[in-house]
């Protein structure tokens, strides 16, 4: 399949991205590869409560320099100011372009201003918010292929360093998809599962971030050879416990506390203590997301758990109660039913809240992802090198999850991320006309091969069992992926170790991570779901090695909150305040870990 | 499970994959439950309200029942808990008829000018401010 533009995963950043292809390049063949169906895929398939990223420029709420501000202190002093400068200048138009679009927006009657959750959310009702943006994306692109899982990216026949496509399977009549493109964007997604979930059992896939955040973004680029920053930046979120429901309404919106179970708001009393970790960034107005994590888990490791959030004391109307359900049924409505299964009324009891595992991902409040090309009037030279979110490799562009540095997109940001690579793209291939990718039929060959090998293998060594899966020659995709959780919450940070490792723990989390994936060339598939699985699980390995190689890089604890390096338990920022980066090259199967400069733009 | 056609829009929908059609009673399942984001997709999709889900066995116990019922502009969602007590909620969904939303390219093409510069689609007009903030780098490089 032939595509000017291909864009691999239609979440909030794959259809902002199809939306703005489309309006600059109308006689483009834009093109959506989607593992699952666009109207209920990604991160926002149950919908959300709220928009996390909004300036209000026009009531002059905020302009974009405050926000770069507001990431800056969130980051510990890291992130890309020109990419969140970039994303916050435009992503009003995106959100006012979402309400005309049919998305219940809260308004103050009054003023007729959205209304404010935060400083920077504005709360919507927002159940139907994927439908409704796939709709528009819908619309906009030429084809949207669905139910097709994009395995690997297609180098140029001439420059393997420049993208020219991508493949994939499609999980339905189990085709090869060849996708021949002159531009392609990844938008694909961060991902859970890297680190061994808190809940078990049956209850496993209820990880805050979904299941099917596969790390797909990452499983694609870095084996291509983009560059990749910040990739130990993994994120550890409070949440509700068991159901994993979001707080920021309850804290934000509602005001509620939360404190000990002794009933003390701990946050004060430790500030002096966390003074003396982080010096001034333990002032920082409002705390740093990581840091909050960090008191919290110092009252845990006290004894003073568990923290509970006190939803009691502030539903005191039906209309705040109605406000406190929604919020959980528009996004996350597996918490509704904890509640409800475990008969709490949160208007007289109090819930616990507790850490969860970590996520690796670039759009929350952290910035794992591609190193990419700025802004051209805003980024400093050393963040520019040609096409607004272009990765290191020709043709090849980000959004979302997928781009490093920017932090705090949200799905409003990851959107608007999208519009802009989108646009950058259409550029590319307008002015590479004389001289488009074509795709190296070698490797569309090789690729064919290896995507389908798991089917073959199960086949194959079928005959060595009589029944169940366990078998000498094939590992089944669901215990690679519980060898890979294991090794990543004991080795690199995960919830069994109080998110502490060290140089050792890392460097046995560094070999049991690559023979895992030299392990990958003998995973078996039962059928093409399993195939599915196969390759979300070889997407993740590539993802968890970057992680386990950058955190080592890093001889630092520059978040304490989300893991700790026990042998640098300090805040460097003479020799630290910078990206740690990595380039894996696939001719020689090696990676080069180096560092990238911050520059302030304020 | 009884009431389903097997018409297969909850297989299209789930964003896990993981409901697929039991080939000997024709009806729809899930295939691997410990995938589950218990998004509630596959419930919203059905046309037959046929799929019913209850809490996770590792933390919760039976007795609860969550279930709505989704039109074009709005959610009902009936929520029973563990004990008895019942909570009833409606919520908007969407303020435009399904199906409105207008391609962008039936919007005036784009100026080649306007394609190099740096604004998007609909800007600035859709910023609801006059211009799109910028702050020139200090140490910019020479455009070639
Ligand atoms: C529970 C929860 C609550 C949140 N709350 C809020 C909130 O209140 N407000 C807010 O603004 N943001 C919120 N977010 C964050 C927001 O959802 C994300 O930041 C945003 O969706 C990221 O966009 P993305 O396009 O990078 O990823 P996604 O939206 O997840 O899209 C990725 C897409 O890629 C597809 N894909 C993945 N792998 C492949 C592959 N190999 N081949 C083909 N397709 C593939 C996926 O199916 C998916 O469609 C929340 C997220 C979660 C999980
Ligand atoms: S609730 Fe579970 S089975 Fe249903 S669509 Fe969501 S992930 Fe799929
Ligand atoms: S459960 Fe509903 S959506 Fe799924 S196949 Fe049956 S009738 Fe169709």
């Amino acid at each position: 399949m032939d595509a000017d533009v291909l864009i691999v995963g239609g979440g909030m950043a794959g259809c902002g991205a199809a939306f703005e292809a489309r309006y600059w390049g109308r006689d483009l063949r834009i093109v959506v590869a989607e593992k699952a169906a666009i109207e209920r895929s990604g991160a926002v398939a149950q919908g959300l409560s709220a928009i996390n990223c909004y300036m209000g420029m026009r009531w002059g709420e905020n302009q974009p320099e405050d926000f770069v501000r507001y990431v800056r202190n969130d980051l510990m002093g890291l992130s890309r100011e020109d990419l969140v400068y970039d994303v916050a200048r435009h992503v009003d138009s995106t959100v006012h372009l979402f309400e005309e679009w049919g998305l219940p927006i809260f308004k103050d009657p009054a003023s007729g201003k959205y209304v404010r959750e935060g400083r920077w959310q504005v709360m919507i009702h927002g159940e139907s918010y994927k439908p409704i943006v796939a709709e528009a994306a819908r619309k906009a692109a030429t084809e949207v292929v669905e139910h097709v899982v994009v395995t690997h990216l297609l180098p140029d026949e001439r420059d393997p360093h420049r993208v020219a496509g991508a493949v994939g399977v499609d999980v339905r009549d189990g085709s090869y998809v060849v996708f021949r493109a002159k531009a392609v964007i990844v938008s694909a997604a961060g991902a859970s599962h890297i680190f061994r979930p808190r809940s078990a059992g049956e209850g496993y896939g209820r990880t805050w971030y979904p299941p099917w955040a596969s790390g797909s973004a990452y499983g694609l680029l870095i084996p291509f050879g983009a560059e990749m920053i910040q990739m130990e930046n993994r994120l550890v979120v409070t949440r509700f416990k068991d159901g994993y429901g979001p707080v920021g309404a309850w804290f934000l919106l509602l005001k509620a506390v939360a404190t000990n179970v002794h009933g003390d708001e701990f946050e004060k009393s430790r500030l002096p203590e966390l003074r003396q970790r982080v010096g001034a960034y333990a002032d920082a107005k409002p705390m740093p997301t990581c840091l909050r994590n960090h008191l919290m888990l110092q009252e845990l490791r006290a004894g003073n758990g568990p923290i509970l959030i006190h939803t009691e004391r502030v539903l005191d109307t039906p209309e705040k109660e109605a406000l406190g359900w929604e919020d959980f049924l528009n996004m996350t409505v597996g918490q509704a039913v904890t509640w409800a299964a475990q008969g709490i009324d949160p208007r007289t009891t109090p819930s616990e809240l507790i850490l969860s595992e970590p996520y690796v991902m670039g759009s929350h409040a952290v910035c794992a992802g591609a190193w990419a090309s700025g802004p051209n009037d805003i980024a400093p030279p050393e963040y520019r090198w040609g096409y607004n979110r272009m990765t290191t490799s020709p043709g090849l562009f980000g959004a979302g999850d997928a781009i490093g540095g920017s932090a705090h997109k949200f799905s409003s940001g990851s959107f608007t991320e999208g519009r802009l690579a989108a646009k950058a793209a259409v550029a590319f291939v307008r002015d590479h006309q004389d001289r488009p990718a074509v795709a190296d039929e070698r490797r569309v060959a090789e690729l064919r091969e290896v995507l389908f090998r798991p089917l073959e293998t199960y086949q194959h060594a079928q005959s060595r069992i009589t029944a169940g899966g366990v078998n000498p020659d094939y590992l089944q995709p669901m215990s690679g992926l519980q060898r890979l959780e294991k090794t990543m919450d004991e080795y690199a940070g995960g919830t069994s170790t109080d998110y502490t490792t060290n140089d050792w723990m890392l460097g046995k989390a560094l070999d049991n991570v690559v023979a895992l994936r030299e392990d990958l060339s003998r995973l078996g598939a039962a059928d093409l779901h399993e195939l599915q699985r196969c390759w979300e699980l070889t997407h993740r390995v590539w993802t968890a090695e970057a992680v386990v190689r950058h955190t080592r890089f890093r001889t630092e604890t520059r978040w304490p909150g989300y893991y700790y390096r026990a042998d640098f338990p300090a805040v460097d920022d003479t020799n630290w305040r910078c990206f740690t980066s990595s380039v894996y090259d696939r001719t020689t199967d090696r990676w080069t870990l180096s560092t990238r400069p911050y520059v302030p733009i304020l | 499970m009884d009431k389903c056609k097997g018409c297969m829009e909850c297989v299209r929908l789930c964003p896990s994959d993981i409901m697929h059609i039991d080939p000997r009673l024709g009806k729809a399942f899930n295939i691997e439950p410990s995938m589950c984001w218990e998004c509630f997709t596959c419930v919203k999709g059905c046309p037959e309200a046929a799929v019913d889900v209850r809490g996770y066995a590792d933390f919760a116990p039976f007795g609860h029942h969550v279930t709505q019922q989704r039109a074009a502009d709005r959610i009902a969602w009936r929520i029973e808990s563990r004990g008895g007590s019942v909570r009833e909620f409606v919520f908007p969904i969407r303020t435009t008829p399904w199906d409105s939303i207008a391609s962008p390219a039936t919007a005036p093409p784009p100026t080649t000018e306007a394609a190099h510069g740096e604004l998007l689609s609909f800007e600035p007009d859709y910023l609801a401010v006059e211009a799109l903030p910028t702050i020139p780098s200090k140490r910019a490089a020479p455009t070639s």
